[in-house]
C-alpha cells in the first residue's frame, strides 16, 4: 500500500484508446500508470511491478476479467476496481463475487475513477489500543491483523476497513448506506450490492458457516452488525 | 338492463317454430276432422233414410186411410230396429210410446221418441210432404230424427198424402264417438307436433346458438389480446364460414401484430446496440475531457474555447448515452429492484446534500418514515425532479414527504407559470419537447421517462399537475413496500 507518495497503478485495458485516455488522466493526477491489453500480462506485471492497485477491464479477449480477478486475489489482498459496461448488472455481481472491492461503470469520467482509487488505498489509521478479543477472533488494531484461533487471516484492504468499522460498535446496526459511506466512501446513493458481496467474502474468511454466521450478522431490512458475540 | 341477445334469438326461433307448427297442425287436423264428420254423419244419414224408406214399402198399400193407434204402431213398429225407435202420427193420434213388440231387442241406446221431442219446422217439413231429418240432443245424447210422410198411391198412379207421418229416431252416439276419436287424435297429433317441434326448435337454437356463443367467447377473447384465440370449425352451413372469417381474421391480426412487435423489438435493440457501440469510443473521450478542461485554461484562445466545448460536449454525450442505455433496460425488462429499508426523509436529504440544493430547497420532511425501496432509483427521481423545477421553475422549490400505511409520497413543486395544459400529457413522453426553441443542452430528453419507469418498477406512479396557485406539482408514489420477487437483499 503505498501511502503519501505515487502510488501504482496497473490498468488492464484491451481498448487502446480507452487504455490511452486513462492512462493519461490518471498520469496527471500523480499516479505511476502501467497500463496493458490482457489478462495474462497483467497477472504477470503483477509479479513483477507490486501495482498498489488494479484497474481492470472485464470485457477482456482471451482471459476474461472474472478469471484475472480470481487469480489477482488468489496472489495476494491487492486492491482491484472492475471496469464495467452500464447495465451488465450480472457482470457486477459476477465481478464482486470474483473479490473486486468496487467498481465503476463506462465511460466512466477520471475524477470517478480517481477518487475510487483513493478511497481504496486510504492509509487505514493504526490506533493504539488493547489487542480485541471477540469470541476465536483477534483484532489487532495497531498492526492491522486479524487472526482467527491465533491464525492470521488474509483479509483484502475493503474487507479489512469493512470489519473494522463493523467491530468498532459492536451490537450496533449499520445500514448499507452508512457503510458505502464510510468504508467505500461513496455517497449515499451507491450499489448497496458492494457490501453484500463483500460481506460474504469476509464471512467466508472469518466464519466457521458463512451461512450462520457469528461476527458479521444481518440485519434483515436494515443492514449488518458485529456480534454480539 | 338489456336481455342478452342469445336469449332473443332463442325465444324468437322458438315460438317461431312452436306457432308454425300449431297452425300447421290445426289446419290439417281441422280440415280432416270437418271433413270427416260430415261424411261420418252424411252417410249414417243416408243409410238410416235409405233404410226406413224401404222397411216403409213393405206397408203398402195402406188398409186404412184413417188409422187408429194400434195400426199407427204396427207402422211404428215396421221401421224400427236395434238402433232406432219410431213414432207414427196421423192427426191427434200416435203409437204407443215403448218399446214396440216382437222386434225389439235390449242392448241399443235408443230413446223411445215421445211426439214432444220433435221439432216444430222438422213437424212443418214432412206436413208438406218431404222427407225431412234434423238432428237433436237428447239427454245429453245426439240422435237424428227422420220424418217422412206416408203416399197413398190412387189407381189412377197419382200419389197423395195419407196424413199420416212417421218419425224415426236413430241414435247416433257410435258415430258422435268416432267423432270424438278423431277430434282426441287430432289433438293429439297436435300435441305431439308442439312438442316435435318445440324440441326441434331447441336443437335448431342450439345448433345455432352454440357457435354464435363461441363466436362472443373468441372475439371477446381476442379483444382481450389473445391474439392466438381460433374457433373449430363445424360443417359447411354459413355459421361455418363466419367461423372460417374469424380465423382468418384472427390470423392475419395476429401476423400484423407479431410484426409490429418485432418492429418494435429490433428498433429497441437497435437503439441498445448504438448505445453499447457508442460507449467505448466515449470512454476514449470522457477519460481525456477532464484533462482538456483542466488544461483549457492554460491554452491560447480559440484552442481554449474549443477544448471546453469538447469537454462539455463529451459529458452530454455520456448522460445521453447512459440515459438510453438506461432506457433500453427498462425495455427489455432486464432493470431490477436492489430493495433496501431507509428512512425517506434521509434519502431525500442526501440526494440534495450530493448536488449541493440543500440551501434552495425547501423541505417538508416527518422523520421516522421508513419504507423498502431502491434507493439509487429513488435518488434519480428526486434528483431529475428537483433539478427540473429548479432550472423550469421558479423558487421557491419545495419538497414534501407525505405517507400512510402503505404508500409515501413526495410531492416536487415549484411556483412558476406552470405547465401549459397541452404539454401536460406529454411530459413523461421520450425526447418530448415542450417547444422547438427549448436548448438542447437541458438534459439527455430521457429524464423524466426515465424518473417515471422507476416510479413503475417500484410498483408505484410519478403523475404531474398544476398547482391550482400556480407552479408545476410532480407527484411520486411508492408503495412502502415494494414488490420484492427474490426476496431482495437481506
Amino acid at each position: 500500500m503505498k501511502l503519501g507518495g505515487v502510488s501504482r497503478v496497473l490498468l488492464i485495458e484491451d481498448d487502446p484508446a480507452v487504455r490511452e485516455g486513462l492512462e493519461l488522466a490518471l498520469s496527471r493526477h500523480g499516479h505511476g500508470v502501467r497500463a496493458v491489453e490482457s489478462g495474462e500480462q497483467g497477472l504477470e506485471r503483477l509479479r513483477t511491478d507490486l501495482p498498489d492497485v488494479v484497474v481492470l477491464d472485464l470485457m477482456l479477449p482471451g482471459m476474461d476479467g472474472f478469471e484475472v480477478c480470481r487469480r489477482i486475489r488468489a496472489a495476494g489482498e491487492v486492491p482491484i476496481i472492475m471496469l464495467t459496461a452500464r447495465g451488465d448488472d450480472i457482470d457486477v455481481v459476477a465481478g464482486l463475487e470474483a473479490g473486486a472491492d468496487d467498481y465503476v461503470v463506462k465511460p466512466v469520467r477520471p475524477r470517478v475513477l480517481e477518487a475510487r482509487i483513493r478511497a481504496v488505498l486510504r492509509r487505514i489509521g493504526r490506533e493504539q489500543a488493547e489487542l480485541e478479543r471477540h469470541g476465536e477472533l483477534t483484532i489487532d488494531r495497531a498492526a492491522l491483523v486479524v487472526s482467527r484461533r491465533g491464525v492470521p487471516v488474509g483479509l483484502a484492504p475493503t474487507e479489512l476497513r469493512l470489519l473494522l468499522e463493523l467491530s468498532g460498535t459492536p451490537g450496533r446496526v449499520h445500514s448499507r448506506q452508512q457503510l458505502l459511506e464510510s468504508v467505500w466512501e461513496h455517497d449515499y446513493f451507491g450499489d448497496s450490492r458492494l457490501v453484500d458481496a463483500c460481506v460474504q467474502r469476509l464471512r467466508a474468511k472469518i466464519e466457521d458457516d458463512s451461512a450462520a454466521p457469528v461476527y458479521v450478522q444481518t440485519v434483515r431490512g436494515f443492514g449488518y452488525r458485529f456480534g454480539p458475540v | 338492463m338489456t336481455p342478452r341477445p342469445s336469449l332473443g334469438l332463442r325465444a324468437r326461433l322458438s315460438s317461431a317454430f312452436a306457432l308454425l307448427c300449431v297452425v300447421t297442425a290445426a289446419a290439417v287436423a281441422g280440415g280432416i276432422y270437418v271433413q270427416a264428420r260430415t261424411a261420418i254423419l252424411q252417410r249414417t244419414q243416408d243409410a238410416a233414410v235409405q233404410a226406413m224408406t224401404s222397411r216403409l214399402q213393405t206397408l203398402y198399400p195402406l188398409r186404412n186411410p184413417a188409422p187408429g193407434p194400434a195400426e199407427l204402431g204396427e207402422i211404428a213398429g215396421a221401421v224400427t230396429d236395434q238402433y232406432s225407435s219410431a213414432v207414427a202420427l196421423y192427426r191427434e193420434a200416435h203409437s204407443p210410446v215403448g218399446p214396440p213388440p216382437g222386434r225389439w231387442r235390449p242392448g241399443g241406446n235408443v230413446a223411445f221418441l215421445d211426439p214432444g221431442l220433435i221439432p216444430a219446422g222438422l213437424r212443418r217439413a214432412v206436413a208438406e210432404g218431404e222427407i225431412a231429418w234434423q238432428r237433436v240432443v237428447w239427454r245429453g245424447e245426439p240422435i237424428l230424427i227422420i220424418g217422412t210422410p206416408l203416399l197413398i198411391t190412387e189407381p189412377d198412379r197419382t200419389t197423395r198424402a195419407s196424413g199420416i207421418e212417421v218419425y224415426l229416431a236413430r241414435d247416433l252416439s257410435p258415430e258422435q264417438h268416432s267423432i270424438d276419436g278423431l277430434a282426441a287424435r287430432a289433438w293429439l297429433t297436435g300435441g305431439a307436433a308442439l312438442a316435435f317441434a318445440v324440441v326441434l326448435a331447441s336443437l335448431a337454437t342450439r345448433g345455432v346458438l352454440r357457435p354464435v356463443r363461441e363466436l362472443g367467447r373468441a372475439a371477446r377473447l381476442l379483444g382481450e389480446g389473445e391474439l392466438r384465440t381460433r374457433i373449430e370449425v363445424r360443417g359447411s352451413d354459413e355459421l361455418a364460414e363466419v367461423a372460417r372469417t374469424f380465423n382468418d381474421t384472427a390470423a392475419e391480426l395476429e401476423r400484423h401484430v407479431r410484426q409490429l412487435r418485432e418492429m418494435e423489438a429490433d428498433a429497441r435493440r437497435f437503439v441498445a446496440d448504438v448505445s453499447h457501440e457508442l460507449r467505448t469510443p466515449l470512454a476514449a473521450l470522457a477519460a481525456v475531457a477532464d484533462v482538456l478542461d483542466e488544461e483549457a485554461a492554460g491554452l491560447p484562445e480559440p484552442a481554449g474555447r474549443a477544448a471546453r466545448l469538447v469537454s462539455q460536449e463529451t459529458l452530454s454525450l455520456t448522460v445521453l448515452v447512459n440515459d438510453l442505455i438506461e432506457i433500453s433496460r427498462f425495455d427489455s425488462g432486464v432493470a431490477a429492484l436492489a430493495l433496501n429499508e431507509v428512512d425517506v426523509a434521509e434519502l431525500v436529504r442526501a440526494t440534495l446534500r450530493a448536488r449541493g440544493w440543500s440551501q434552495q430547497v425547501r423541505t417538508e420532511l416527518p422523520d421516522a418514515v421508513t419504507a423498502r425501496l431502491d434507493p439509487r432509483r429513488v435518488d434519480v427521481i428526486l434528483a431529475n425532479l428537483v433539478g427540473n423545477a429548479l432550472r423550469h421553475g421558479e423558487p421557491p422549490v419545495s419538497v414534501r414527504l407525505r405517507a400512510d400505511s402503505h404508500r409515501i409520497t413526495l410531492e416536487v413543486r415549484d411556483h412558476g407559470p406552470g405547465l401549459d395544459e397541452a404539454v401536460l400529457p406529454h411530459v413523461f413522453e421520450r425526447f418530448y419537447k415542450a417547444s422547438a426553441a427549448r436548448a438542447r443542452s437541458e438534459g439527455s430528453g430521457l429524464g423524466l421517462a426515465i424518473a417515471r419507469e422507476n416510479a413503475r418498477l417500484h410498483r408505484g406512479d410519478l403523475t404531474v399537475a398544476n398547482a391550482p396557485e400556480g407552479g408545476a406539482v410532480f407527484t411520486l408514489r411508492l408503495p412502502r413496500r415494494a414488490h420484492d420477487p427474490d426476496g431482495g437483499s437481506e
